[in-house]
């Protein structure tokens, strides 16, 4: 992924910025320029989504994609926003057995990768079970 | 000056956590001795996708959810870390954008070891006082590395706590500044020279012409400052390099244990380097009641102490009850423990391909 791209896609990387379509009230993440739904009739204005949802599945990676070495074996999920949208997502801070599918977690800010030792930092949400207190 | 105070305050400390007598193991070194010498048990240990950046935006956000304030109403944030993710690009910008207090504001990433985050604290002080800004962030967090095998190792945690700073005015505090004073020498005491992974420290020499010059001279400075003593505060806290040095301060300058039991959080969670002194007068937040005085004193090699006389007010009752925040008690508990070679996949101190 290149600078500008990882850039422009800031708002939705950290604070989950989507579009909800004035005509249908559909929310939409990521973010679109044309409503799915109502075509030319859709008014997308940027939303905010709420950093919650529920694990709809999930699977569990033994070979990593390159930068994800240290993480092996690591979760990812389908999370279910509050929102409506479904998100594909690590799930971190917790192994295997702690999670379920049908939990609740909430959406966090966490490193996603870097481009190499000397390249910039990708920073973007990851999703962590709720911890109970 | 107008007079300021604490609107808010959040916290984090990464979930994972070894034990001492685990390092001790890998090193061959016996446990007990260790303990009782350095009085910590266990330390925070980031993940793998876990720096400074992103403790510092956890923090933040659990700051803005107790303040309740409108993040773009915030005029400065500062970020005090020695374990900055770039060298050259601040952290602060990430926490603001993190946190939508973009782009009418000033940032910047401050260094001072352990009290670039109290330093921060002071610049929001000055700036708030002085009527330029609405309202200052001020973060201390750090994910310290001690070299392998070294003393450091035992206790170079992880973790962060940000403060909120406004005016008294309007109820919007739940804690007021009385003043805030500083002791600074050069003193090198401990360092790490550019491009080096890990500090380099005086042993013995850290503790008397370092740490205790300089906290007990910030204390008293702001003791003779106020006219106080030390049974006019309800709690201190002092940065915790360790488990021993803050209570053998406090009990050189007259406080007792029940003082500063409290805020005394490293022999849960090591030293939160820029964290510390912030996440120890969090913890005491957490349990303070209104009319409570709190004494805080920072110390970072280099070296340089700073002391706040802070005063709990009414409103910190119904703020604490309605915050969404989690309280430091809640993250020390909420712990999974790794081995030596989780420790150190994690930290990537192995040498991979």
């Amino acid at each position: 992924m290149g600078v500008p791209r990882f850039w422009r896609e800031i708002p939705s990387r950290y604070n989950l910025i989507g579009v909800k379509c004035g005509n249908c009230n559909k929310i939409l993440f990521p973010p679109r320029f044309i409503c799915p739904h109502c075509r030319r009739t859709g008014k997308l204005e940027p939303y905010k989504l709420k950093p919650k949802g529920k694990v709809l599945s999930y699977t569990v990676i033994h070979v990593a994609a390159q930068g994800f070495e240290r993480m092996v074996p690591y979760i990812l999920g389908i999370i279910e926003l509050e929102d409506g949208p479904r998100i594909m997502a690590q799930i971190t801070d917790c192994d295997e057995k702690e999670i379920n599918i049908g939990d609740e977690v909430e959406i966090i800010f966490r490193k996603m990768g870097e481009e190499g030792k000397e390249g910039v930092i990708y920073y973007g949400f990851k999703a962590r079970k709720i911890p109970k207190s | 000056m107008i007079k300021v105070g604490i609107v808010g305050y959040g916290v984090y400390i990464p979930r994972y956590r070894i034990k001492v007598e685990e390092i001790a193991r890998v090193w061959g070194a016996d446990p007990n001795q260790i303990m009782s010498g350095l009085r910590i048990r266990e330390k925070s240990v980031p993940g793998p996708d876990e720096d400074t950046a992103t403790i510092a935006v956890e923090a933040a956000r659990n700051a803005v959810k107790y303040a309740n304030v409108n993040p773009r109403d915030i005029g400065a944030i500062y970020v005090g870390s020695e374990s900055h993710p770039y060298a050259v690009k601040p952290t602060a910008t990430i926490v603001a954008e993190a946190i939508e207090a973009t782009p009418s504001l000033t940032a910047a990433d401050l260094e001072f070891a352990c009290k670039a985050g109290t330093a921060g604290l002071q610049a929001c002080i000055g700036l708030v006082g002085s009527n330029i800004i609405k309202y200052g962030m001020a973060i201390g967090a750090d994910t310290a590395q001690g070299a392998p095998g070294d003393p450091l190792e035992y206790s170079a945690a992880a973790g962060g706590a940000a403060f909120i700073v406004g005016a008294s005015e309007a109820n919007q505090t739940i804690a007021d500044f009385e003043t805030t004073c500083s002791y600074t020498t050069d003193t090198p005491d401990f360092w790490r020279r550019e491009g080096k992974p890990y500090p380099k420290h005086g042993g013995r020499f850290t503790g008397r012409p370092a740490y205790f010059k300089h906290v007990l001279s910030a204390a008293h400075a702001l003791l003779r400052k106020l006219r106080l003593t030390p049974e006019d505060f309800t709690y201190a806290v002092f940065h915790q390099p360790n488990g021993k040095f803050p209570i053998q301060a406090a009990k050189e300058l007259g406080f007792t244990k029940e003082q500063i039991e409290p805020g005394l959080l490293a022999p849960r969670i090591g030293n939160t380097y820029s964290g510390s002194s912030m996440l120890g007068l969090a913890a005491v937040l957490d349990v303070a009641k209104p009319g409570d005085r709190i004494m805080v004193v920072s110390y970072g090699s280099g070296a340089g102490s700073d002391a706040f006389s802070i005063v709990v007010n009414e409103m910190i009752e119904q703020r604490r009850k309605n915050s969404q925040a989690p309280p430091v008690e809640f993250y020390i508990n909420w712990k999974k423990y790794i081995d030596y070679a989780t420790y150190a996949k994690y930290r990537n101190l192995l040498v991979v391909g």
